[in-house]
């Protein structure tokens, strides 16, 4: 288990104020200035040694992505923006970072944008997050006042400002190329890409947009060492993740823990196990709704990391871990999937606008059986003709839960069309 | 025709406003349209009228086209009168392995009404979110501006009851438990445990 020494969030569950006394006890806002005078190359180059991985679901290495911003500028100002959309079914990890310890994200943000040469951060946040946005504002204002942020932030010479945008309800803002249309003032429609976001991003302007929790790890890291945050997890899967662990475990929590622990030791330590014990396991969801379940006999070894996981045709996501013990209905709890995504396609796209419809339609009938088991053929097909073929990747999203169902629990989903048969029969 | 007031900001959402487009480069001022809605509807008492779009399109100089097309995507601007408290029960699937249907059930029971309804008195509007974002505290409930976690279907109808006779409720999880901590307790950092809010 990951040592207390070693987590960063430390006022993960609000224990302690968030606000910023506190904070600098708890060692935030320690030399900025020192580690800003390092510049621009140590950063990113310790970024990238540190292995930091993004942790909004894609694991892209963050100090790659800041190195795609331009050197110099050729009069486009460049923008940070941070994802804080969390949105993801079964992830909540964002929140606690942004109302407990707000100070953490806001100093990732001037040292992430100081890195990328960027004039100021958007954070944007979901729409439903209100206290949790005035939390944000109410750091800002903390850390102006300070001197931490705007003109010569920190004493470095540098001017930097944050501004919070809250979103209203839409989960495909999430996506970095729609979070920006809709930080524009726009429908969040996702754009077309090349051009990337670090050439042409909000404004015209070049921009990276990272998650909540890659940004505000980053001070750490550069304050104690990429060597130190690469020492823990396992290589290409470096340092420490926040879980949120939901569904049918008996203690369900978020919780801060070396990445690549053993799935079962992260529910049995934290969560207090599976409802009705480890043997009542039918199957988890490990990343979030839009990566495949695993069912028990994976879960039993399975480490939570990207590589571990994706060996497992799964992912770590958001490393949101949803837990369904045997009382669960599996194709009931895909369905609703499935409904989510099609009430959140933007239907821009008409593989995920038709098909996200047609596959929560198909998945209802399979609830109740009433169904040809040829169908099921039929929809995998489909999720396949949607994964890969619209411009975001909500379409994958939507189509992944369903063939995780279909790889490990089709035999349920025949035996129930079996039963449907048997009793319209009578 | 309409004979109510016409919509203008108050003077304080006049203010707010201006701050908002403050936040954002020169001529970028329609990137607080999403801001100034908000802000809109809740002076208008919880939804926006075609007539707010259209003084939103003026006030930004964007056609109110873009306006509504803004109003119209995103499920938080609401287009007809809601209720006072306005209770939105998640019903994604975390919540709803969690028992999300016996929530809404309860709702529903409680306030004599389905979903998308507002009772006769206006007190409540009833609706269903997609994921809150709360998951480890599923089940859970927004009312308004605040999440209502770990609930039970007897807590959720008490919560309901205290708002219909006006009395204050406590957000958050309604167990007893730390935010997002395990119940009874969390397993690490045990040492920042017990310094409280103020510390």
């Amino acid at each position: 288990m990951l040592a207390d020494k070693d987590r960063i969030f430390t006022n993960l569950y609000g224990f302690q104020s968030p606000g910023i006394d506190a904070a600098m006890k708890r060692g935030d806002w320690d030399g900025t200035k020192a580690l800003i005078a390092k510049g621009q190359d140590w950063i990113i180059s310790e970024m990238k040694e540190s292995g930091l991985r993004g942790r909004g679901g894609a694991g892209f290495p963050t100090g790659l992505k800041w190195s795609f911003m331009p050197k110099e500028s050729d009069g486009r100002p460049s923008y940070l923006v941070v994802n804080a959309d969390e949105g993801e079914p079964g992830t909540c990890k964002d929140r606690d970072l942004m109302r407990h310890d707000p100070h953490k994200l806001l100093e990732g943000c001037l040292i992430a944008g100081f890195a990328m040469r960027a004039v100021a951060a958007y954070i944007y946040i979901r729409g439903e997050f209100i206290r949790e946005a005035e939390a944000l504002e109410q750091a800002i204002d903390e850390a102006r006042a300070k001197g931490f942020l705007g003109k010569n932030a920190c004493g470095s010479g540098y001017d930097f400002d944050i501004f919070v945008h809250r979103g209203a309800g839409a989960y495909i803002c999430g996506e970095e190329t729609a979070l920006i249309e809709s930080l524009e003032g726009k429908k969040g429609q996702p754009r077309l890409k090349p051009p990337f976001p670090a050439n042409v991003g909000v404004w015209g302007c070049p921009t990276t947009v990272n998650n909540v929790e890659s940004i505000a790890v980053a001070p750490t890291i550069l304050r104690r060492g990429a060597a130190w945050f690469s020492g823990l997890g396992r290589p290409n899967n470096t340092g420490t993740k926040v879980f949120s662990i939901s569904g049918h475990v008996n203690n369900p929590c978020n919780v801060e823990e070396e990445m690549g622990i053993p799935l079962k030791e992260l529910i049995e330590k934290h969560a207090g196990g599976v409802r009705g014990g480890w043997d009542n396991l039918l199957a988890i969801i490990p990343g979030g709704s839009s990566v495949p379940m695993l069912p028990k006999h994976i879960c039993d070894t399975v480490l939570m990391d990207f590589d571990s996981l994706r060996e497992h045709q799964s992912g770590l996501g958001t490393a949101a871990v949803i837990v369904m013990d045997k009382s669960t209905d599996l194709v009931k709890a895909i369905a609703r999937l499935a409904e989510f995504y099609k009430h959140e396609s933007c239907g821009q796209c008409t593989p995920c606008r038709e098909g996200t419809g047609w596959m929560w339609r198909v998945m209802e009938r399979l609830v109740t059986g009433n169904a040809e088991k040829s169908e099921i053929d039929t929809l995998l097909n489909v999720t396949k003709q949607i994964e890969g073929h619209t411009i975001c990747a909500l379409g994958d999203a939507a189509a992944w839960p369903i063939q995780g169902l279909m790889r490990h629990f089709r035999d349920e989903v025949e035996n129930r069309i079996d039963t449907y048969r048997a009793q319209a029969a009578e | 025709m309409s004979t109510e007031a016409k919509f203008a900001w108050t003077p304080e959402n006049e203010a707010a406003a201006q701050a908002h487009i403050a936040k954002y480069p020169e001529g970028k001022q329609q990137s607080a349209v999403m801001p100034l809605l908000d802000i809109a509807q809740r002076q208008n008492g919880g939804h926006v009228t075609q007539e707010i779009i259209e003084y939103i399109g003026d006030y930004l100089n964007m056609a109110a086209i873009r306006v509504q097309e803004v109003a119209t995507f995103y499920t938080m601007y609401n287009h007809k009168p809601i209720g006072t408290h306005h209770v939105q029960v998640c019903g994604t699937t975390p919540c709803w392995l969690r028992g999300s249907d016996d929530i809404m059930a309860a709702c529903k029971k409680t306030l004599g009404i389905e979903k998308g309804e507002t009772t006769a008195d206006g007190k409540f509007t009833l609706g269903e979110v997609e994921c809150a974002g709360g998951c480890v505290n599923a089940p859970l409930v927004s009312i308004n501006d605040d999440y209502y976690e770990d609930l039970t279907p007897e807590k959720m109808v008490e919560l309901l009851e205290k708002l219909a006779k006006g009395e204050d409720v406590k957000p958050g999880p309604q167990n007893g438990r730390q935010t997002s901590a395990p119940l009874g307790g969390p397993t690490t950092l045990k040492a920042f445990v017990g310094k409280g809010k103020g510390a």
